[in-house]
């Protein structure tokens, strides 16, 4: 078990490309990290740089307060699983789980101890005789899991692990990699593109775009409170509405010009923080879940306007309502016996409370 | 009504359509297999003849009037016991396997570590002599063997078996060190980077995951070196002058054939035992060949 330390890490390739541009963080013992964005931010560089797959161009990384720039992977006490599983198609389930410790030159009898109680947190017992050949996707992943978890290592490592599975098995094995955290608490970095996994699974979120870091902070404040526009629109689904607005200062409180003429009042304890951006165009931000149906009417700053929806999408326990505003693709998420229908306005309620004001020159949520 | 009107309408179509696939099916099944025992025919034609022509006596082999090159009227195995009663005959054979049982020995350990360093440590010029190894396939063996006789007779090894151990290593590895850089290649890199992570340094990776996983390819680059080196011909006719150290190949045609008389039915049971060797080899390995070692080390 141990902590990591990423200090000022630049990763460049061959033709000036940096991939990882001066990154720092640190991740705590037994937490579990998790480094999202969208492909070509970085994400699968920092990770495979942590693991020793990659060099790093400058600053350094620490595994446990040992500086690993110039260890090799073997050396560096940390297990990786990999997206397409990896494992030794010529060895049996036992032998790809024990390959590791053989290496290592464990006595047999230990080696079957760690792999057996793998096996059992993995549920995988009856497959030890079997090939990789043999197995199912979600087989094959726990059977990576497991070559990981009987090394007892300082970090696990993931690459992206659940993307080759399908949606059903995805959302199981989520489960199963966070239950399989809960039992052995080893530190754990954790890679994926995909924002639902990284909020269902981390201790604290790394949002990663363009080689940079955006924000790093737990799921909830991620959710609530992003620092800048790509957080504020990769975290959750559906994504936030971002709406142009001008802002204006009427007679100490400040009000948003929205197109089609729909004015809304900025809530009072705001109005200090928004101040510098009186009279200038701004994004106004606000999650689908609060621009909802008129409800909880009787609160401070709702706001009720009608918008004529052009697409209805049902889910069940919700309906998603999408409509176009000058440009911008709005959606509210409405409760499903509330009546909406294509092309026929609907009242809905803004709940100002959860409001963003975003900076479209910095990118920067105020 | 109208809709299941429409729906009969379809219906004649729907089974047209059907009927012509089955047809183009049946088409291609009937052209497929006339071409395969066309392609039969001319392949298995010598090897008939030859086998025709093994067991007759010298009489009826010259018999041109009464006798046709596709039967046999009285078979007789004495060109068989003749050759393997033979010592001189044994002792090429012997040569063959011995030169070939150590040429392939030293072509696997030299192609499967090029390759293994070609393809997958990635260092600077690494591409450029993978292609270099393979440019000097596409050299022939005739163009060869005047320099190699100069380099061979240098060495003292004119007219022994030992030089042509050296010398046939020049035709196997780079062909086989680019096969093997290929079957390499399609090892997907997570498997080398899993290995090394676990803790394996290079040459456990190469030995304990690499050649397991590439054993087809392996297999396949093994019977190409024994084919070639099993069937040379113009390295042995070059360097070998004695009887006791000719290979199968070239000791059948030195010894069968005096000036110009031909002992034919001892020729074609010379050749036909010579060939023996690589058709059991093939016959075993075929298994092995076909079966996809790499089913299951990622997703699939």
């Amino acid at each position: 078990m141990a902590q990591v330390s990423i200090r000022k890490v630049v990763k460049a390739y061959e033709g000036g490309v940096q991939a990882v541009k001066g990154i720092d963080l640190e991740i705590a013992d037994h937490e579990f990290v998790v480094l999202v964005g969208p492909s070509g931010c970085g994400k699968s560089t920092t990770l495979r740089m942590i693991a020793g797959l990659e060099e790093i161009t400058s600053g350094e990384i620490a595994i446990g307060g040992t500086v690993v720039n110039d260890i090799p992977p073997r050396d560096r006490d940390i297990a990786m699983v990999f997206q397409n599983y990896a494992l030794y198609p010529h060895m049996s389930v036992f032998d790809n789980m024990a390959f590791g410790l053989t290496l290592r030159k464990f006595p047999k009898d230990e080696i079957k101890r760690r792999v057996d109680n793998a096996a059992r947190i993995l549920d995988i017992t009856p497959l030890l005789d079997r090939k990789p050949k043999a197995l199912s996707g979600g087989q094959r992943q726990r059977v990576a899991m497991g070559r990981a978890i009987v090394r007892d290592p300082k970090v696990f490592l993931f690459d992206e692990p659940l993307s080759n599975l399908d949606a059903k098995l995805r959302v199981q094995m989520r489960t199963e990699i966070k239950k399989v955290h809960q039992a052995v608490k080893t530190t754990t970095v954790y890679v994926t593109h995909d924002q639902v996994e990284a909020m269902t699974l981390a201790d604290r979120v790394v949002v990663m775009n363009h080689g940079v870091i955006e924000q790093v902070g737990p799921p909830q404040e991620l959710y609530h409170r992003p620092v800048t526009r790509f957080v504020a629109g990769f975290i959750g689904s559906p994504a936030m509405n971002f709406i142009p607005a001008r802002v204006e200062n009427g007679s100490g409180a400040l009000r948003l010009n929205l197109p089609n003429g729909i004015v809304l009042p900025v809530p009072a304890d705001r109005t200090q923080r928004y101040a510098a951006a009186a009279g200038k165009e701004m994004i106004f931000g606000i999650r689908p879940e609060h621009l909802t149906e008129p409800k909880n009417l009787d609160r401070d700053n709702i706001a009720t306007f009608d918008l004529t929806p052009e697409v209805i999408e049902p889910m069940g326990m919700e309906t998603l309502v999408h409509l176009w505003l000058q440009g911008a693709e709005v959606c509210s998420r409405i409760d499903p016996t509330t009546p909406a229908e294509p092309g026929r306005p609907l009242q809905v309620a803004a709940d100002l409370n959860h409001m963003h004001l975003i900076d479209p020159q910095t990118g920067r949520v105020l | 009504m109208s809709a299941s009107a429409a729906a009969n309408r379809d219906l004649p179509s729907i089974y047209h359509k059907a009927g012509s696939l089955r047809a183009e099916r049946r088409w291609a099944l009937w052209s497929a297999y006339i071409s395969l025992i066309f392609a039969a025919i001319i392949m298995l034609a010598p090897p008939v003849y030859m086998l025709m022509t093994s067991l007759k006596t010298s009489a009826e082999i010259a018999d041109q009037l009464n006798s046709t090159p596709w039967w046999v009227y009285s078979p007789t195995l004495e060109n068989y016991a003749a050759l393997i009663g033979n010592e001189m005959f044994r002792g090429f054979f012997w040569n063959s396997v011995k030169v070939t049982v150590l040429v392939v020995a030293v072509t696997m350990v030299i192609s499967v570590l090029a390759a293994f360093a070609l393809g997958r440590m990635r260092f600077w010029g690494s591409q450029a002599l993978a292609t270099g190894v393979f440019l000097t396939y596409l050299i022939p063996d005739t163009l060869l063997f005047i320099p190699l006789y100069q380099i061979v007779g240098s060495l003292g090894l004119l007219n022994s078996a030992w030089g042509l151990v050296l010398v046939y290593p020049t035709l196997t590895v780079p062909f086989c060190t680019w096969i093997m850089i290929g079957y390499f290649a399609s090892i997907p890199k997570e498997l080398d980077e899993a290995a090394l992570i676990d803790g394996a340094n290079w040459m456990q990776m190469l030995w304990k995951i690499f050649i397991p996983v590439a054993l087809p390819g392996i297999i396949a680059a093994t019977i190409f070196a024994f084919t070639v080196s099993w069937a040379a011909f113009v390295y042995p006719t070059a360097f070998i002058t004695t009887p006791e150290e000719m290979p199968m190949t070239i000791g059948v045609v030195s010894q069968l054939i005096r000036g110009d008389t031909f002992a034919w039915g001892q020729l074609m049971a010379g050749a036909l035992l010579a060939a023996l060797p690589p058709v059991i080899v093939y016959a075993f390995l075929m298994d092995y060949y076909i079966a996809g070692l790499t089913a299951g080390a990622t997703k699939g």
